[in-house]
């Protein structure tokens, strides 16, 4: 019992940072429709981001660490926003397989730069926060677990109040039911496009730190297989649902660690993908997503 | 005769020809001209399901790790048997590595079909997601799967693939695809990527093209696998992960979906490409991935597509 409580509470810490990344993917996907493939690269992006403050500010104190979040979460929604306007705007009448590819290009782009500005080799990631374990029972919570589940919560309420308590969280949402029709009531389509790329490449960052806080090894690459996972809890939810995002990733962590836990550890990659296809055969939709028909 | 029939006996002709004079050729060249050979059989054949057909499928090199390993498996464990200990004639290897491919591209057609007939009532996005997600499955087998080499790989095939393998089936591929999108039974492919609602009002059994154009896909990539597996003697689960299968559908697109000479044209291009930047190879991948945006902000109908204002979808 206190072995499936363990392994409920790490599947729901890993589970939260794949939330927090899904939601990057939902949203873009909301207002967009297409999958930003270069999504896992800005987590990767915020991880270094957060890997070089890091060494600016006094290690394993609470005030430096917040320091070390806000300041990556600031320069990776600078980037998402640079790569739209550069990149996506342009493309955004375009053809969807085009925009895709551009996306793979620029997810590229990001992880090669990366190997070189960076260094192709893993580096350890800082204790930026306070750490401490405590003991609930024969539970361990590590505080590292305490913050990334505190912090993803936080940024989730946050997020659900931008969206829909503030003007610009209804402009985004009548941009994703309508692009054309929010245009002919005033919405700017391009700042809340914009907005959107920067809201969500900032809680990527924020994932990739809280990720590298618990896997604390980051290296150029490190954001593809979260963020392919990421993107399977989105479409797992139902995609451009932010609620759905959020249920998406807590399942697919918690299944994952599971698993990673029995004796199919070595299957654990392929779950994800596994859970998506049945999910999808059953509920094209996903768990949250309202089934549309199509009409001609 | 007509144009296709013409252009297949060319190319065998040349694959006969080159093989007479690989001997003396440079090595180096005749590698990258297989791994040239390879790619545009996965190009072709991918352009069927991405291209003509409308589909978009991001697990093509799940299935040729499929044909890589079942084109292995036969001729490394039923090989010695059929051989004997000296080896065999030419001949007699010829014909089992012909019976390698099959075997390959027969199991990877299987595959294909497992993958589309539950796959292929999704559309866009999420069928690219659940494709690429069986790619990763497959891929996650094959590394748990210790008879055929687990994580580590299989090794020691035998180096059966020559120049003239490649090409004799280079042109099979091309004439293949080019036949059937021209057949009468091929302008269902080309209806059901141009408007699928209204094929199906015309009356045509649009998931069974999907599906058709899915298993002669997978079937190709199979083969192109089991070339790959007798060319570079060892294949591991990981050389076949979704990256790769991003190279491919990036030489469809560049090519211009549904084009099969631009396809080829890319194929080429992003082969010869990584080699010519090999003095410099610490950028060759940035400059790649510059180049990939670069060219869909600039040509987004395909670098090779010169039909004005045809770039759909």
């Amino acid at each position: 019992m206190s072995e499936f409580l363990q392994q409920l509470l790490n599947g729901l810490s890993l589970g939260a940072i794949y939330a927090l990344i899904a939601l990057g993917y939902t949203m873009v996907y909301g207002v967009l429709r297409f999958i930003n493939f270069a999504h896992s690269d800005v987590f990767m992006v915020g991880a270094f981001i957060g890997y070089y403050l890091g060494k600016l500010v006094p290690e394993g104190t609470l005030w430096g660490g917040l320091l070390v979040l806000s300041g990556a979460m600031i320069g990776c929604a600078l980037l998402g926003m640079f790569i739209e306007r550069v990149v996506y705007r342009p493309l955004r009448h375009g053809p969807t397989l085009n925009v895709l590819i551009t996306a793979i290009g620029v997810s590229l782009l990001l992880e090669y730069t990366g190997q070189i500005v960076f260094g192709a080799a893993p580096r350890t990631f800082p204790q930026i926060f306070p750490t401490a374990n405590y003991h609930v029972g024969s539970l361990t919570i590590s505080s590292n677990q305490v913050f990334v589940i505190g912090v993803a919560i936080l940024l989730m309420i946050a997020l659900q109040l931008i969206v829909f308590k503030t003007k610009i969280g209804t402009a985004m949402r009548a941009v994703s039911l309508n692009p054309k029709a929010a245009q002919l009531v005033g919405v700017n389509n391009n700042v809340v496009i914009s907005f959107t790329f920067g809201l969500g490449s900032a809680l990527a960052a924020a994932g990739g730190i809280l990720y590298a806080m618990n896997y604390p090894s980051i290296d150029p690459l490190m954001g593809v297989m979260p963020g392919l996972k990421a993107f399977v809890a989105a479409i797992l939810g139902g995609i451009g649902n932010i609620p759905g995002a959020a249920l998406g990733g807590l399942l697919l962590g918690t299944v994952e660690t599971f698993i990673g836990g029995s004796q199919f550890s070595t299957y654990k990659d392929a779950i994800a993908f596994a859970i998506l296809i049945v999910i999808l055969l059953f509920k094209p939709a996903g768990l949250l997503g309202k089934f549309t028909i199509e009409k001609v | 005769m007509p144009r296709p029939h013409l252009y297949l006996l060319a190319t065998l002709a040349c694959a006969f020809g080159l093989s007479h004079f690989s001997d003396r050729m440079d090595p180096y060249f005749l590698d990258v001209l297989t791994g040239i050979g390879i790619n545009i059989i996965l190009a072709v054949s991918l352009n069927l399901v991405n291209g003509y057909t409308g589909q978009f499928s991001l697990g093509h090199a799940g299935f040729m790790s499929v044909g890589a390993y079942m084109a292995a498996a036969v001729s490394v464990f039923l090989g010695p048997r059929l051989l004997g200990d000296s080896g065999g004639t030419a001949l007699l290897q010829g014909s089992l590595f012909l019976a390698a491919l099959i075997t390959g591209g027969c199991a990877a057609a299987l595959a294909g079909l497992a993958v589309g007939v539950p796959s292929l009532r999704l559309k866009g996005d999420y069928l690219a997601l659940v494709t690429l997600g069986f790619g990763e499955i497959i891929r996650v087998i094959f590394q748990n799967f210790e008879p055929l080499g687990g994580a580590l790989g299989l090794n020691g095939i035998p180096a059966y693939t020559t120049i003239f393998w490649v090409l004799a089936l280079v042109g099979l591929t091309v004439f293949v695809v080019t036949c059937l999108v021209n057949s009468t039974y091929g302008r269902g492919f080309l209806a059901t990527h141009d408007d699928e609602i209204a094929s199906e009002a015309v009356g045509l059994n649009t998931t069974r093209y999907k599906i058709v154009a899915f298993v002669i896909g997978a079937f190709f990539a199979g083969t192109a696998g089991g070339l790959y597996g007798h060319f570079k003697m060892t294949i591991t689960p990981t050389g076949f992960d979704f990256t790769k299968s991003i190279e491919i559908v990036v030489m469809v697109i560049l090519g211009g979906m549904g084009n099969t000479l631009g396809v080829i044209l890319a194929a080429i291009l992003l082969t010869l490409l990584p080699e010519l930047l090999r003095p410099i190879a610490e950028y060759r991948m940035i400059i790649y991935s510059l180049m990939l945006i670069v060219l869909m902000l600039a040509r987004p109908q395909g670098l090779f597509n010169f039909k004005f204002g045809k770039a759909k979808q």
